[in-house]
């Protein structure tokens, strides 16, 4: 029985590590996204340095602003389409106004598509991944800055920057009330 | 055994005939109207041929082993088990034919993706249970909700020929021009597919997928979501209607100038009569499936508006919650999706309708009033 | 039942006690094993009659018999019940009972996880049941449960669903790690693993397969629940979470899962068609590595449910081609059944029946999957009831007729009577038929675009929705048939033979039918 009892412990330590694994999908998602651009996750705030001598070529943005559902502000982009240039660096406003009597939490999540040029879309300002508490009525403009990578490939003339708001209030009271 | 053969021929009839009397429309795909389904819809047929002709010739092959190799009287059956020539030969053969398959595939597939620059763009959002359409370049936005009526669904009424495929309003865009879709979703997944297009991109809150096409066509195009969204999600039909482009440009100022007329709409002076109309109409189409034709909603769930205290006798209370919804609750915010006349209208309607009219305090709400509180907010 | 009779005379510790307690406390794996069938077999009608209600309500359209809402609840624990329920235990139950009698072992390795196993499942199933009589409903989000459907959108018995699949999960990898240690280490000297029969074999590989994925499905359920109750956003957007992970997650366990449910009905085929064909199975070798090598392409195609999520050209691409790969291996299988029948001596019993059945409508529902493979033509199948039709094309005429096909063959080692043959046969061709009538049109109104989960539709739809509601009806009452042919044999039927069949190889055709309580406790010599 004793080639039995082993063979239990390697199939047991089999289970623990697919469990492991399932969980470790998660961060290797999150890298593989990074690297391909799978559903367009931004690679953050970073810039990289470009030759003095690349070609500029003319794209065009789409700002698209979204509240998700029971989502109550006002949520809106400076502009909805922008004539840019690759390697130029842009400022567009976003305002956020909190219309209701009572204060709010809110989180906003990018998304570029094509997903192919997400890697090419370098914001060096933004508001993603913050949390935003506005009081009741309060209303704040924040400014996205970014510069589209001059390497991004020549079959992407367009790119659509997409936020939308989500109203994390609930989530957010939870957390600190566990805190 | 005669029986058994007698049942098999009725069956292979059977399942022979079906299609021929369906008509061929009602058992393939459609070809679609532009050049990407087109492309598509021949994929398929490509594919679909050498699927029967490798499937006639499978169960034709085992048809003649059961008829050539029945038992019989003093039979020797073969004892081989193996033919390592032959095994090699089809699997050889079958990695041919799939590459046949797989290389026009390929070149579909990138014709597909493509992600040139469109003339109009177009944000389509997935809400339980209807689609949104923003126009990017003119800010026009809508909603389409399913227009087949519950009467129509409760087999009390005839059903109409488009029945559960007709829209409020359907999404309008112009022949010959490069549309593409930016597709999101407001609350769970949703998928907007429209066969005629070969599009089929799904629905997610917080990302942006996108799809193009382009028609060549005008005409009336349906699909559905094809992605279970909850209780209605076979009730969000897509239909997109395909005119000139003289004709959209008209569309689209049409649309304009109703927002604008929309805006002195509220200036009007209303009778509750031309409100409680209006407000019955807008509470078809968006409230039954939850507060139900007879406002007794569906506790604990959907609460009742017939004989609800906050219907009855708090106004103000009750435009805040169509304004705003509830927060942890089914019910949403209508403050974009619907008009402040819209709203008005509603409003007045579930304070009138089933009696509430008699047991509350019976006042109603004008358009004026959304806009008031929609002012106040900024 | 003469196991039972003869038993009495030997010593108690031999024999199977009295009672329920036989059956509660029981770690032989023929009663463990007759368990799980009974089991499955209650599961089977569980789910198929909500089949039933759901075709019902789309016999015609317009709004029949139930609420969209419940309709929902109906089409996702059909699908819960069917794959958890009904085929999975089938195939643990056909393992138990049979995997030791093929390879000369005296039972399982780990007897009294068995009987745990099995009797966690009831639990698991009436916890899934019991949300019907909850606040919320049952799960109504398809049993592929995408998330926010079934999260933030969830009804709040989303939780008892969790819990449920965790004691699913926890049985089939309890039950998977028996069958492992047994093939491993228990089989008779001389079985060499080239000479395992090929039930076992697919046994084996299916053991790894659950092995692996199961935890990933516990995994997934348990983001679920902490995105419900703990505030973490594995799949919430909002918390920088993706709904789309959450259908890699599942898919990483379900296609693998979905071979899980067709595997051992490949093993099963194979014997049937080798006994009845009087011939050894052509190329034992290749099934062998056939099999194989389905299961390590299961885990690198799990993408092509999901090409229309928005995936970068490349995975699309990716996906299509080692999805277009499996059909060698499903071809090769295929080819070998047909050669083991080309020069045999074929004889025409309920079990070949449904094996002849089994290859030529699997080989339909395979050709479906390669159409389905090609993901640019696949956004237009996505989601219809093409897809229906495939899938239900590989799981009815697939998977449930190896398993019944199973219990004709072995029915007469369990009880130790034949089974009544015209009936069999009767079985056979009605549910041939329907099953046809059934499934066949779904492929139609698919490519005309009816989409799938729809509790009403349009009215190009109707005519084909009602002939398939009438082929499911006649379906549905044929397996009443199947459950009288059982009891008959069980109760009636006339003494088997200890070969049962003309052609039988293989060890558990050489103990006496019915099969004794104990068998091999001294291992056979195998050559």
């Amino acid at each position: 029985m004793k080639a039995a009892t082993k063979t239990n412990l390697k199939l047991a330590s089999l289970v623990l590590g697919m469990f492991c694994f399932g969980f470790a999908l998660v961060p290797i998602y999150d890298v593989f996204c990074e690297i391909t651009g799978l559903n367009g996750k931004v690679s953050g705030p970073t810039i990289t340095e470009y030759d003095e001598n690349f070609n500029s070529r003319e794209i065009k943005i789409l700002f698209v602003t979204k509240n998700n559902e029971n989502m109550a502000w006002n949520f809106t982009s400076e502009k909805r389409i922008l004539d840019a240039e690759t390697g130029t660096a842009y400022t567009v406003d976003y305002t956020f106004e909190n219309p209701t009597d009572y204060p709010m939490v809110a989180q906003a999540i990018p998304s570029v598509s094509p997903g192919k040029g997400a890697q090419y879309f370098h914001k060096t300002e933004c508001f993603c991944f913050e949390e935003q508490l506005l009081q009741p009525g309060e209303k704040l403009t924040m400014p996205v800055r970014f510069i589209i990578d001059p390497d991004l490939p020549s079959d992407v003339p367009v790119l659509t920057l997409g936020y939308t708001l989500f109203d994390i209030t609930e989530s957010h009271i939870k957390l600190q009330a566990s805190n | 055994m005669m029986f058994i053969k007698r049942i098999f021929a009725a069956l292979i009839a059977c399942c022979v005939s079906l299609p021929l009397f369906a008509g061929w429309g009602d058992v393939n795909m459609t070809p679609g109207v532009n050049a990407l389904s087109r492309e598509i819809f021949d994929l398929h047929m490509t594919i679909f041929w050498i699927c029967v002709v490798i499937g006639a010739l499978v169960l034709g092959f085992m048809v003649y082993l059961i008829v050539a190799f029945r038992k019989k009287e003093g039979d020797k059956p073969a004892q081989f088990d193996d033919h390592p020539v032959l095994e090699m030969t089809w699997t050889v053969l079958f990695a041919v034919i799939l590459a046949v398959m797989a290389i026009p595939a390929t070149f579909t597939m990138i014709r597909a993706y493509d992600d040139a620059e469109g003339d109009i763009n177009i944000l389509i959002t997935g809400h339980q249970w209807k689609w949104q359409y923003e126009y990017l370049e003119d800010e026009v936005s809508f909603f389409s909700n399913l227009a087949t009526d519950l009467d129509q669904r409760n087999n009390i009424a005839p059903k109409s020929d488009n029945y559960l495929l007709e829209v409020d309003e359907p999404l309008v865009i112009p022949t010959n021009k490069r549309i593409r879709f930016l597709i999101t979703a407001n609350d769970v997944i949703h998928s907007w597919w429209v066969p005629d297009f070969a599009v089929k991109q799904d629905a997610i809150p917080g990302f942006i997928n996108t799809a193009w096409t382009q028609v060549d066509e005008e005409g009336i195009f349906r699909g559905q979501c094809t992605e279970l969204c909850g209780q209605y999600h076979g009730y969000m039909p897509v239909v997109v209607k395909a005119v000139s482009p003289e004709d959209y440009d008209v569309w689209v100022n049409e649309k304009k100038e109703a927002k604008i007329q929309q805006a002195l709409l509220t200036e009007k002076l209303w009778s509750t009569e031309e409100l409680y109309e209006i407000g019955e109409g807008v509470y078809q189409t968006n409230c039954v499936a939850c507060h139900q034709v007879n406002g007794e909603g569906l506790p604990p769930v959907f609460p009742a508006l017939a004989g609800s205290d906050l219907v009855l006798n708090d106004k103000a209370k009750q435009i805040e919650i169509l304004m705003e919804g509830v927060q942890g609750a089914a019910m949403q915010s209508y403050a974009e999706q619907l008009s402040e006349v819209d709203i008005a209208a509603v409003i007045t309607y579930t304070r009138k309708a089933w009696g509430n009219d008699a047991s509350g305090d019976g006042e109603i709400v004008i358009p004026k009033e959304i806009l008031d509180y929609k002012n106040n907010k900024l | 039942m003469s196991a039972v009779i003869d038993s009495h005379s030997d010593d108690h510790h031999h024999g199977p006690a009295k009672g329920i307690t036989r059956w509660l406390y029981t770690t032989n794996h023929k009663d463990i094993g007759t368990l799980y069938l009974w089991f499955s077999f209650l599961m089977l009608f569980l789910g198929g009659a909500m089949a039933m209600v759901i075709r019902a309500e789309l016999f015609e359209p317009g709004s029949q018999i139930v609420s969209p809402e419940f309709y929902n609840q109906m089409l996702t624990n059909h699908g819960l019940i069917m794959v958890f329920g009904a085929v999975m235990p089938a195939f643990v139950g056909l393992a138990n009972w049979i995997i030791p009698m093929q390879i000369g072992a005296p039972d399982m390795a780990l007897p009294r996880m068995n009987n745990l196993s099995f009797w966690i499942l009831p639990v698991a199933f009436g916890i899934l049941i019991s949300t019907f009589f909850m606040e919320g409903g049952g799960p109504n989000f398809g049993w592929t449960f995408y998330a926010p459907l079934s999260t933030t959108y969830a009804p709040p018995t989303v939780t008892f669903f969790i819990f449920a699949v965790h004691i699913m999960g926890a049985s089939s990898i309890m039950g998977s790690i028996n069958i492992i240690t047994t093939i491993l280490n228990m089989r008779a000297p001389g079985m060499t693993f080239m000479k395992m029969p090929l039930f076992t074999w697919t046994w084996l590989i299916t053991a790894y397969l659950l092995i692996a994925v199961m935890p990933v499905l516990a995994g997934a359920v348990t983001m679920m629940l902490m995105d419900i109750h703990f505030g973490t956003s594995f799949f919430n957007a909002a918390g920088g979470g993706d709904p789309v992970l959450f259908q890699h997650i599942f898919w990483f366990f379900g296609h693998p899962e979905v071979y899980i449910m067709i595997l051992p009905a490949f093993g099963i085929v194979s014997h049937i068609i080798e006994t009845f064909s009087r011939k050894p199975i052509f190329g034992y070798t290749s099934m062998v590595y056939a099999i194989a090598s389905i299961a390590i392409l299961s885990f690198i195609v799990w993408a092509h449910h999901m090409f229309t999520v928005g995936m970068p050209i490349a995975g699309e691409l990716f996906f299509m081609y080692t999805t277009m790969l499996i059909a060698i291996p499903t071809g090769v299988k295929v080819f070998n059944w047909l050669s083991t029948m080309f020069k045999g001596s074929i004889s025409f019993e309920t079990p070949m029946l449904f094996s002849i059945a089994f290859v030529a409508l699997f080989t339909i529902g395979g050709l479906s999957g390669l159409m389905l493979a090609i993901a640019p033509a696949d956004f237009q199948y996505h989601d219809t009831y093409f897809v229906v039709a495939h899938f239900h094309y590989v799981l009815v005429p697939g998977a449930i007729f190896g398993i019944i096909a199973g219990v004709y063959y072995w029915l007469p080692k369990w009880t130790g009577n034949m089974y009544d043959e015209v009936l069999g046969k009767t079985h056979f061709w009605m549910s041939f038929i329907s099953v046809n009538i059934t499934f066949f049109p779904m492929h139609f109104v698919g490519l005309a675009g009816m989409p799938r989960r729809i509790p009403d539709y349009a009215l190009q739809f109707a005519d084909f929705n009602m002939v398939i509601s009438i082929g499911a009806f006649i379906f549905g009452l044929t397996q009443l048939l199947f459950l009288f042919v059982i009891l008959k044999s069980i109760f009636a039927g006339k003494q088997a033979t200890t070969e049962v069949w003309e052609g039988a190889k293989g060890l558990e055709w050489t103990v006496a039918s019915p099969a004794p309580y104990h068998t091999f406790e001294t291992p056979p010599e195998v050559k």
